[in-house]
Order: structure tokens, then C-alpha cells, then sequence
């Protein structure tokens, strides 16, 4: 029973030791010239201390939502595609194509709608 | 494993989905015609048909027998066309109601017709669930779209602090929801109903993770139909939304989120161990509800709390237990959902520009029946049915509801729930009361020119609330059909039984 | 189509009628004048299902047909339809019904021209048509008792018609009031039906009724009677019935004379297999059918306003009809009701065309400058010499005033001299009670005779006494009312033959008795007799009530012609206090007024429960809404729009909720 878990905990402690390692060698190596900019916590480029009500570009919402347009079509694509063959010797190919092309479709129509509606047009 | 019969099945089961496919498909149709000619005046009109068609195939399908498609994920049959009905119906009344309400606030946007549709969708999955992941599902299509439906009138704070308030709750709440399922699939191992049923919980420790994960599954449920300790959003969020969709919410939401919750009372846990829990979530429910609905002055909190109160009605017609208990649910959602819709409607029709955005407190509208007949008319048909007036169609409903709980020995559930809806007659009385027998002179002065804004009721709205108003009087007095069809549901398949 | 569509059609187009003529013009206003179009509407939707009950009358078959439309509720044990059944007592209520009803309908469109509520009159009359209908098609209690509503509804909304004159109003909460304590009645004997029996259909109710404990059946029966005496005007409820007269003439002859004051007996015969068996409860019938019928016609005799002799006589009648019933003889009962429509929607659709003439009297007198507040068109005391102005009206007049006067071969004739030879029959097989009824109808045959031809002589005959009878002039009706008044006259002479008395082929042409009659194979049960009335002394019978009838209407037509009002006046000074109590209507109003409602309802009610009222119950229940309101604003404090806040109470309602469910567990 336990023995299931080994290649987990091997992960975990993979994972910790590689951030902690590359942390360590990233103040032991790395030359330290502190300024504001770089001691502000890390908020996916943003400001995160004043305002909450600053202005910033919608595209910024259009943009993760095409993101996620792709990146749901993806995530849900893969284990499709990872068992698609043991789909097609069961004799069930047809009917799993049909079901992704559907699918796919429904995302199509998003994308078309976010096209159309300027989501890509960065110009504006 | 052997699929081959996989796609022949899906092919098969496919009219089973027929109003599923029909709405989202034409949904997906006016996202389209919205991309390449925007805010098109036919978008609604689609939806119309699409609902309309539905709902004739659903009404065909009311005597179909009960039986499961789709890998056993989904039910058909009779219980499903009954509720497909009752949301199809009430979608379409809530698109024939927004077009002249979103016409006059200048947000008559395509995309909001679609998101109608594709909640509609997510409620027609949750009212035909048979397994735990369909129901998760379309409690989750339906919310998405219902989130964005509050809060599209960006212009208005409130709108878009109600949407933000209902996502951040929904958000929490499903946390429970999802937890409380797996706790449930921890227990049995199965996700499908009928199985969770007839799984082996031996154990004490594996009783309480299931009875446990059952009790964080209702909180999701009790916070969607707005069950009190769980409803606290109800009301600020039926005042921020726009009127018609609070109508759509309050009614079709509550009647799939309630459907689904019978076929998980009936299919899953059909022994009766719920029964104070539910028992005592009513009590709760219905004193709430009705207690702060007396010291409201804005129309649409006052029906938000008339709306928590009437599902505690529905949840004392649920801890019974009983077919005709569960066959006096299915028929109060009806009833309310024709007396909510309509209430709503009205009050959509009655919707004016204030000084401070939408203007909707019942003094503003003293004496309002007198210039508009047909919706002061209407509207006192409405609150009457919601007290439970004879021979309105609430009358028959809560007699449905109640007595089968007396029959199972709740009586002392059934006098709170009388002594509540009494009380109700205080507040619904005013309305009507307001309404007719006050003018503007009777009040702090109102804007003068407040008839100049009112949505222009177009023919097809008034026509809905006429219509409305005629059912609820034809539902009161000729209930027998309707509640024998109700009642069929339980019978035919033996599957309800009193605890 | 089959007969349950007809019948369908027969229930559903006067109700069609009814929505028709009153929404639509609620919303379109310029439909309101359109008076050709809503008259002819509200006029077809009762003359087509009259047609259609024609047909169902020809081909009918003999056995009962009922029609179960659909469940109108299941609950328990209580399983009710909306079914209906097609019989030949239904059968021929129904042909009456449209029949009477549709020549009303014809009458009021010239009656009614020019009324502003034109639209609203039809609209009434024809829900009225509606609700009577399904009280004598129904085939359950409840059914039944829905129509039986419906009428006291319509009736409600039809004598307070013209609703902006105060008397008119109180005219017509009077009769709702004092029909509201005949339906309690009836709702308890409903109660006791369903307790008994565990079902309100007639078929379970005629078949195991009779089986019942005789106590029971007692009281089932006397409820329902009492019921009766409500709606078709009986001591002590029929208080309402002359002050009813308020509404519009057509009104009077359709709601007071020719339908639903008969509703009462209907319910009688319907459940006449139940009535026989309850010889106590006949008992009462028949004696306060008797003094009922005496007393109004006593009356009528005093009376000065031509509706109210005619109301007083429709009470005295339906006397008569309960007479019929408390001897067993329904369907004698059932043929007098036949004819009595007749006769009185004749009757008073002539006195409606009087009045109308006699209106027309008033505006010349309001021309000419003169001040006609003291000018009552429905007084007698100011009419004579009418045969002139309206030959039509007043040929009509007459012969309905014949007809109910009895004198041979007319329909009155037959139905009453059935009546009286019923009562005579049952006296003279052994019962007391009987015979001192037939001694009554005797005495009140005289009296009817009498005051009727009073009335005719009063209106139609001698010399004109309006004022400025010189110069004004009445006219006669338009052709439409005039019609109906030729139809229905010539049915007040034609009418009885459908029951020929049983000295013609020993019975055989009682063309009633032997549809209705149970005996063969009909819906309506009578007494057994078992002593026969040798024929010679029936035909002395007839002889008698033909003497009777002849003999008084000479009389009052020779004393009327000669000394006119001064006949009034010398019948005043001979009797003196008696007259007066006539004219007073033996101070019933008085009575009720003083007991019912001084003493009881003001008294005893207002002052000495007045006390628990404020106190008790008016603390109670502003306690409770004060309550209410404190707790809704504590409740409040809790809704504080924080999103948080709400999020802390949902998890805390979380765990409460596991904690009660694994409490259970």
C-alpha cells in the first residue's frame, strides 16, 4: 500500500528541493542591487499597493479570455488524444470523433464571437 | 472494454436531449447572428421559437414513461417534460418581458437573449440529472450564465455589486456543493444516483462521511433555491439584477435546482433519514423569509424575501417524504413560477428612472392601477395567489404541499408554514393596496414625469402577464389534472416511499 | 358529435357569451355602443343551446347520459368531476332555461336601449344562463352548488344593476345576505352527505341515500330545504325576493319567475327519492309551502306596484310548488314550474313594457315642465286605460293573466288543478296535514284570481289617471319585446297540455308524468298512494277549481271595471287592520329588522362583543404584527450587504446542518 505512494513522495521532494536549490543558488550566486521595483511583490507586473480602482485596458480581459478558450480546448484535448487510439480499436472511433468535433465546434463559435466582437484587434 | 455500441447508443438517446440540443444550438445560432450583426432585433424572436418549440415537444412528452439515456446520466420521461416545461416556459416569458424593459434601459444586447439560452440549458441538465457529475454540471452552466446575466448593466452599481456578491457566494457555495459530493462518492463509489442508494454504508465512519457529504451537498442546493441560513444573497441580488431576469432566476432556477433535488431525494437517498434536516431548513426558511418581507419598501427585496419564503413552502411539501408530497412540489413550482414570473414581469413594466438609477420602491408607485388597468389588475391577481387566496392557483399549491406533511406527521411544520403564509398577507395585501387605493398625493412627492419613463409595454409582454394572471385562476380551480399528472410521476415507478 | 360535445357546446357557449360581451368592451371601449352586436351575441349563445338542447330532447334515449369532463380535484377521499348529467328532468329544466331565457335575452335588447351598462346587462345575464345551467345539468352536489352560487352571484350583480341608486344596492345585498343563510344550509347538508356517504355524486346519493338512518335523512333533507327556501323564496327567507324587483323588468322574469327562484325545486325533485324518504321533513314542506302561498298572495292583493303584486304573486306560486313537493307529487311540481315560466316571464315582461311606456309618460310630464319625482311609472294607482296605447302588450297581459288565474284549458289551469288534486289525493288516503293544505291552495286559487285580474283591470282597462292624460301618451314596445311577449303568451294558453289530468284516459296522456316520472323509468320519484279518488269526485275537483277561477276573475273584473281604485278603498275601510297588515307584508322587514338585526347583531353582537373584540382580538393581532415588525428589524441588522458577513453565516447554516444530519445518523 504504501509502496504506491513512493514515486509521489519522490515528486514532492523533486519539486521542494528544486525550488529550494534554485533559490538558494539564485542569493548565493546572484549579484544584490535592491531597488523598490524589484523588492515589490510579485503581481504579475502590477502594482499591487495603492488603488484598487486603477485603469487598465479591457484587452487585458479579452485576451485571457481567448487564452482560455485555447487552454480549455487543450487541457480537455489531450487525454482525448492520449486514449483515442484504444477508442478506435474498441470499435468507438467514429462516435469520440464526432463528440470533439462538437465540442470543438462550441469553442469555434466562441472564438468567432471574440473575433468579431475586436477581442484580437489590438489596435483600438 | 468493448464502446462499440457507444456511438449507436448516443445516436439513440439523441431526442431524449431534443430541447437541450434545440436551445443551445439556437443559443450558439444567435451568439453568431449577434458576431456579424450586432444586437440584431430577430434575437430574441429566436429564442422565442426555439423555446416555444421545445416546450410543444416537451408538453407531447408529459405521459412518456420514466426511464434513463445516455450511459444512465441523464432521466427522461415524464418528470423531466414536466419541469422542461415549466423552465421553457418561463424562459420564454422572460425574453417576451425583456425585450421592452432592455429596450428602454438601452441594453437590449444580443448576448443576454443567448445567455438565457444557455442557462436554460444548464437547468434542463440539472432537472434531468440521474448521476452527481450531471448535476454538478448543469448547476454550474446555469449559475455561470445567471452571474453574468446580473451584473451586464454595467452602468449600474448595484447591478454589478449584486453579480459580484451572487459569483464570490455562488463560488463559496459550491466549494460545499462539490466537496459534499465527494465525501458522498467517497462513501458508496459510485456517482450515479440510484446506485449511491443501493450502496452498503456499514460502517459508522462510513455512514457519517456519507451522510455528512450529503448535508454539504444540500447546503449547495439550499443556497441555489435560496433556503435560509443560505439565502442572505437572495436579496440583494434580486434588487440588482435586472427585473425580468430576477423573475427568470427566481422561478426557473428554483424549479430545476428543486427538481433536481427531489430526484436525488427520491433516487439516492430514499430512506427519510434527511427529514429534520429539510424539516427544520423550512421552519428556518419560512419565518425568515416572511418576517423580513414585512419591513421591506423596495418591491423587488420584498419579492425577494416572498420568493425564500415560497421555498420553504416547497421544502415542507419535500421533508413529507411522499409521492404526494413531492407530486404537491412539483406542482407548487409551477404555480409559482406562473405567479412569480408574473409579479416580476409586472414590476419590470413598472420600472422607472429615479434620481438614484432604477426606481422600484413601492411608495413611488402609489396609485399606479389606476393609470395602467391591466397591470395593476394583473398584479393583484399575482399577490393574491402568492398569500394563497382562493381560488387562485397558490391556494391549491400550498394545500398540496401542506397536507401531504400532515399526512406524514409534521403537522406542527404545517401550522408554522399556515401561521407564516397568514402573516405574508400583510405585505402582498399592501402592494395591492398601494397599487389601487393610494395616489401620488397620499405620498412624499415622485417624480412627476415618471410615466414618460416606464418600459413601453409591448403587446407581447402584457399578453404574458394576461396570460399569466388567466393560468394562475385556471390552475386554482381546475388543479385535478395537472396534480394527477404530478402524481403519476411517483406512482409508476414505485420509487418514492414515506420514511 | 356525440351528446357530451353537444352538452359541452350547450355549457360553454353561454360562458363564451358572457367573457365575450364583458372583457372585450372592458378594454374597447367603443364597443360599448355597439347594441346590435353585444345583444345579439348575448341573445345567440342562449338561443343556440336551446336549439342544441332541442335535438338532445328529441333523441334522447331514456337512459341517463353523464358527461365527466374532467377531475376538478382528488384529495383524499374526495374525488370530484365536473360531470354532468343529461336526464329528462335536466332535459326539460335545460329547455326552459335556454328557452325562457332566450326570449328574455330577445326582450331586453329593445328593453335595455340606450343604457350605458348595455354590455355589462348581457354579460350578466349571460353568466347567469352559464351558472344556471350547470346547477340543473350538474351531477354532483358540488357542481350544482357552484351554479346554484353563480345564480345568487348574477342575481346579486343583476338587481343592483343601476348599483348608483342607494335602494338598488341595498335591494340587492339584502338578497345576498338572506340567501348567504340558505346556503349554509345547504353546505352543511352537503358536509353530512359527504360524512355519510364518502361521495356528492347524485348517482351514489340516490342510490344509497334512501339506505340512510332516518334521523340522518332527516336532517340531510331539512337542511337542504332550508337551503331551498332561500333561493326560491320560502317563509321565512323570502324577504328578499320582492325587493329583488329593484332590477332591470327583463331581470325580474328571468332571475325571479321563470329560473332561479325555481332552483330550490329542482333540488327537491333531483333528490326526490331522498325527500320520501323524510315524511317529516315533507311534512314541513308542504305547510310552509301552504302558508307561504296563502300569506304572499294576501299580499299581493294590497299591493299598488304592478312588480310587486307580480313578486308577491311568484312567492305565493312557488308555494304552490312546495305544496306539490311536500305531498310527494314532484313532478307536478316540476310541471308547474314549466308552466309558471311561462306564464310569469310573460307576465312580467309585459309589466316591463308597461313601465316602459309608462317612462315615457314621465319625460313628457318633465317637458311640459311639470316636476315628476312623485310620478312612479310602476304604480297602478296612476295606469288604466293602457288597452288602448298597447293593444299587444296588454292582449298578452291578459291571457297570462288567465293562465295563472286558472281559468280552464290554459296552462295554469292544468299544472294548479294537478296541484291541488295531489294534495287532495294524499288527504284523502289518510293524511291530515294534506288535506288542510288543499283546503289552502283552494283559498288561495280565490285569492290569485282575484288580485291578478285586479292588476289587468288596474292597468289596461277604464279611463287613463296620469296626469295630463289628455296630452301624453304611452306607445307600445318595440317588435322585439313585443315577440317575446307573443311567445310566451301564446305558451301561458298552449302550455299545460303536456300534462293532462287523469281523468282524460284514465292518466295516460300526463305526457309529465310519464317522463319524469319514476315509475316509468324516469329520474323524478313520487308518493305512493294507495286509496284512489273515485273518478266522479275528481271530476267534481275540477269542476270546482274551474267555478272557482271563473267565478272570481268575473268578479274582480266586474268590481275593478265599475268602481276602479274606490274598489280598493271600500276592500280598505272592511277590513281594516287586516288590510293594513297586507299592505305592511305582515312587517317580515319590520320583524327582521328590529330582531335579527337591532337586537341580535347589534345588540348582542356590536355591544357585547365589541369588548373581547378590541381587546382580545384586536390585541392579539396588532400584538403579533408588532412582534413581526421588531423581529424584522432585528432581522435586518443581519442583512448588512457585507459579503462576508453573508459567507460567515452560510458556513456556520453548514454546520449546523451536518450537525443535525449526523444527529440522525
Amino acid at each position: 500500500m504504501f509502496g504506491d505512494f513512493v514515486p509521489l513522495f519522490l515528486m514532492i521532494a523533486l519539486a521542494l528541493g528544486l525550488a529550494l536549490t534554485l533559490l538558494a543558488a539564485a542569493a548565493y550566486i546572484g549579484p544584490s542591487r535592491p531597488s523598490e521595483t524589484k523588492t515589490m511583490p510579485y503581481e504579475s507586473g502590477m502594482d499591487p499597493v495603492g488603488s484598487a480602482h486603477e485603469r487598465y485596458s479591457v484587452k487585458f480581459y479579452l485576451v485571457a479570455m481567448i487564452f482560455i478558450v485555447f487552454d480549455v480546448e487543450v487541457v480537455f484535448m489531450w487525454p482525448w488524444a492520449a486514449s483515442f487510439h484504444s477508442f478506435v480499436e474498441s470499435g468507438a472511433g467514429l462516435g469520440v470523433i464526432a463528440v470533439l468535433s462538437l465540442f470543438t465546434f462550441i469553442l469555434l463559435v466562441g472564438l468567432l464571437y471574440d473575433v468579431k466582437k475586436g477581442g484580437l484587434d489590438f489596435e483600438q | 472494454m468493448d464502446l462499440s455500441t457507444a456511438f449507436p447508443t448516443l445516436v439513440t438517446d439523441l431526442p431524449a436531449a431534443f430541447s437541450m440540443s434545440v436551445v443551445g444550438l439556437v443559443g450558439l445560432a444567435m451568439i453568431v447572428l449577434d458576431a456579424f450583426r450586432n444586437d440584431h432585433p430577430a434575437i430574441p424572436w429566436l429564442g422565442v421559437a426555439a423555446l416555444g418549440v421545445s416546450a410543444a415537444w416537451e408538453a407531447t412528452h408529459l405521459g412518456a414513461p420514466q426511464s434513463t439515456v445516455f450511459f444512465e446520466t441523464l432521466r427522461t420521461g415524464g418528470f423531466v417534460a414536466f419541469i422542461n416545461l415549466i423552465i421553457l416556459l418561463t424562459g420564454l416569458a422572460t425574453i417576451l418581458l425583456s425585450v421592452p424593459y432592455l429596450n428602454q434601459l438601452r441594453y437590449d444586447y444580443g448576448e443576454v437573449y443567448a445567455l438565457i439560452m444557455f442557462s436554460t440549458v444548464g437547468m434542463i441538465m440539472l432537472g434531468s440529472a440521474n448521476n452527481m457529475v450531471s448535476i454538478f454540471l448543469g448547476l454550474e452552466t446555469m449559475s455561470v450564465c445567471l452571474y453574468v446575466l446580473t451584473g451586464f448593466i454595467r452602468e449600474d452599481e448595484g447591478a454589478v455589486e449584486s453579480a459580484l456578491k451572487y459569483f464570490l457566494l455562488g463560488a463559496f457555495s459550491t466549494g460545499f456543493f462539490l466537496y459534499g459530493i465527494a465525501l458522498m462518492y467517497g462513501a458508496t463509489g459510485t456517482m450515479a444516483l440510484p446506485a449511491m442508494a443501493a450502496a452498503e454504508l456499514g460502517t459508522l465512519s462510513t455512514r457519517l462521511l456519507f451522510w455528512g457529504g450529503f448535508a454539504l451537498f444540500l447546503v449547495g442546493f439550499f443556497f441555489k433555491v435560496s433556503a435560509a441560513p443560505f439565502h442572505m444573497w437572495t436579496p440583494d441580488v434580486y434588487q440588482g439584477a435586472p427585473t425580468p431576469l430576477t423573475g427568470y432566476m427566481s422561478t426557473a432556477t428554483k424549479a430545476a435546482a428543486f427538481a433536481a433535488l427531489i430526484l436525488v431525494l427520491v433516487h439516492a437517498v430514499p430512506g427519510g433519514e434527511w427529514q429534520l434536516s429539510v424539516a427544520a431548513v423550512a421552519v428556518l426558511t419560512m419565518v425568515i423569509g416572511n418576517v423580513m418581507a414585512l419591513a421591506q419598501t423596495n418591491v423587488k427585496r420584498l419579492l425577494a424575501y416572498s420568493s425564500i419564503a415560497h421555498a420553504g413552502y416547497v421544502l415542507v411539501g419535500l421533508s413529507a417524504g411522499t409521492s404526494a408530497g413531492y407530486a404537491g412540489a412539483l406542482f407548487y413550482l409551477l404555480v409559482y413560477a406562473v405567479m412569480n414570473i408574473g409579479a416580476f414581469g409586472v414590476m419590470s413594466m413598472l420600472e422607472w428612472d429615479g434620481k438614484e438609477g432604477r426606481e422600484q420602491t413601492l411608495s413611488s408607485l402609489a396609485g399606479i392601477a389606476n393609470d395602467r388597468p391591466v397591470l395593476g389588475s394583473t398584479m393583484g391577481i399575482f399577490m393574491l395567489s402568492l398569500i394563497g387566496f382562493p381560488p387562485l392557483g397558490g391556494f391549491a399549491g400550498k394545500y398540496f404541499v401542506f397536507a401531504p406533511a400532515v399526512d406524514a406527521g409534521l403537522t406542527w411544520l404545517v401550522v408554522i408554514g399556515v401561521l407564516m403564509s397568514a402573516l405574508s398577507a400583510y405585505y402582498y395585501l399592501r402592494v395591492v393596496y398601494v397599487f389601487w387605493m393610494q395616489s401620488a398625493d397620499d405620498v412624499e412627492a415622485t417624480d412627476p414625469v415618471r410615466a414618460a419613463a416606464f418600459p413601453r409595454a409591448t403587446v407581447a409582454a402584457t399578453g404574458t402577464l394576461v396570460v399569466c394572471a388567466v393560468a394562475l385562476v385556471v390552475l386554482g380551480v381546475f388543479f385535478g389534472g395537472v396534480l394527477e399528472t404530478t402524481l403519476g410521476f411517483f406512482e409508476s415507478t414505485a420509487m418514492a416511499t414515506a420514511p | 358529435m356525440t351528446s357530451a360535445d353537444l352538452l359541452r357546446l350547450v355549457l360553454l357557449l353561454p360562458l363564451a357569451g358572457a367573457v365575450l360581451n364583458g372583457v372585450a368592451p372592458l378594454f374597447l371601449k367603443h364597443l360599448r355602443t355597439r347594441e346590435t352586436l353585444l345583444g345579439t351575441i348575448g341573445t345567440a349563445v342562449v338561443a343556440i343551446p336551446f336549439v342544441l338542447t332541442v335535438y338532445l330532447f328529441v333523441t334522447f334515449g331514456g337512459d341517463p347520459i353523464v358527461a365527466d369532463y374532467f377531475t376538478w380535484m382528488a384529495a383524499g377521499d374526495l374525488d370530484l368531476s365536473f360531470a354532468y348529467r343529461v336526464d329528462q328532468l335536466s332535459l326539460l329544466m335545460t329547455l326552459v332555461v335556454t328557452g325562457v331565457g332566450g326570449v328574455i335575452h330577445l326582450y331586453s335588447i329593445g328593453y335595455m336601449h340606450g343604457d350605458d351598462g348595455y354590455w355589462r346587462f348581457f354579460a350578466y345575464l349571460n353568466l347567469f344562463i352559464f351558472a344556471m345551467l350547470n346547477l340543473v345539468l350538474a351531477n354532483n352536489l358540488p357542481v350544482l352548488f357552484l351554479g346554484w352560487e353563480g345564480v345568487g352571484l348574477c342575481s346579486y350583480l343583476l338587481i343592483g344593476f343601476w348599483y348608483t341608486d342607494l335602494r338598488n344596492s341595498a335591494a340587492a345585498n339584502k338578497a345576498f345576505i338572506v340567501n348567504r343563510v340558505g346556503d349554509v344550509a345547504f353546505l352543511v347538508a352537503m358536509f353530512l352527505v359527504f360524512r355519510e356517504l364518502g361521495s356528492l355524486s347524485f348517482d351514489v346519493l340516490l342510490a344509497e341515500g334512501p339506505n340512510l338512518p332516518e334521523a340522518t335523512l332527516n336532517w340531510i333533507v331539512f337542511l337542504l330545504f332550508v337551503g331551498a327556501t332561500g333561493k326560491s323564496a320560502q317563509i321565512p327567507l323570502f324577504v328578499w325576493l320582492p325587493d329583488a324587483m329593484a332590477g332591470p323588468t327583463p331581470v325580474s322574469a328571468l332571475i325571479h319567475a321563470a329560473t332561479m327562484v325555481t332552483s330550490g325545486l329542482y333540488l327537491l325533485a333531483r333528490l326526490s327519492a331522498l325527500v320520501l324518504g323524510a315524511p317529516v321533513v315533507m311534512m314541513i314542506v308542504a305547510i310552509v309551502g301552504a302558508a307561504t302561498a296563502l300569506m304572499a298572495a294576501t299580499i299581493a292583493v294590497a299591493q299598488d306596484d304592478i312588480k310587486r303584486v307580480l313578486a308577491y304573486s311568484t312567492v305565493s306560486q312557488l308555494g304552490y310548488m312546495f305544496m306539490a313537493a311536500g305531498v310527494g307529487a314532484f313532478f307536478v311540481a316540476i310541471f308547474h314550474v314549466v308552466t309558471h315560466a311561462f306564464f310569469k316571464a310573460c307576465l312580467f315582461l309585459g309589466a316591463g313594457s308597461v313601465i316602459h311606456g309608462m317612462e315615457e309618460v314621465e319625460h313628457g310630464l318633465e317637458e311640459q315642465g311639470r316636476d315628476p319625482s312623485d310620478f312612479d311609472p310602476q304604480d297602478m294607482r296612476t295606469m288604466g286605460g293602457l288597452a288602448e296605447y298597447m293593444p299587444a302588450t296588454r292582449t298578452t297581459y291578459l291571457l297570462a293573466t288567465l293562465a295563472i288565474s286558472g281559468i280552464p284549458l290554459t296552462a295554469g289551469f292544468f299544472s294548479k288543478d294537478e296541484i291541488l288534486f295531489k294534495a287532495f289525493e294524499y288527504g284523502y288516503d289518510g293524511s291530515t296535514y294534506a288535506m288542510a293544505v288543499w283546503v289552502v291552495g283552494i283559498l288561495t286559487a280565490v285569492l290569485t284570481a282575484f288580485y291578478m285580474m285586479r292588476s289587468y283591470v288596474l292597468t289596461f282597462e277604464g279611463e287613463p289617471r296620469w296626469p295630463l292624460s289628455d296630452q301624453l301618451a304611452p306607445h307600445e314596445s318595440p317588435s322585439t319585446m313585443t315577440g317575446a311577449l307573443w311567445t310566451l303568451g301564446l305558451l301561458s294558453l298552449v302550455g299545460g297540455f303536456i300534462g293532462l289530468p287523469a281523468v282524460v284516459q284514465g292518466g295516460d296522456w300526463n305526457w309529465i308524468h310519464h317522463y319524469l316520472g319514476a315509475k316509468y323509468g324516469g329520474p323524478v320519484a313520487e308518493a305512493s298512494v294507495q286509496g284512489h279518488v273515485p273518478l266522479a269526485l275528481e271530476w267534481g275537483l275540477i269542476l270546482l277549481s274551474s267555478v272557482i277561477a271563473l267565478g272570481t276573475v268575473y268578479y274582480a273584473w266586474r268590481v275593478y271595471l265599475t268602481q276602479g281604485l274606490g274598489y280598493d278603498a271600500a276592500l280598505k275601510r272592511r277590513l281594516r287592520g287586516v288590510y293594513q297588515t297586507w299592505t305592511d307584508k305582515y312587517y317580515w322587514d319590520e320583524f327582521y329588522n328590529e330582531v335579527v338585526v337591532d337586537s341580535l347583531i347589534n345588540g348582542v353582537a356590536r355591544k357585547g362583543l365589541a369588548a373581547f373584540d378590541t381587546t382580545v382580538v384586536d390585541g392579539a393581532v396588532n400584538g403579533v404584527a408588532d412582534t413581526a415588525q421588531n423581529a424584522s428589524g432585528l432581522l435586518r441588522r443581519v442583512q448588512t450587504g457585507l459579503v462576508q458577513n453573508y459567507a460567515l453565516a452560510l458556513t456556520v447554516g453548514a454546520a449546523l446542518l451536518i450537525g443535525l444530519m449526523l444527529y440522525g445518523v
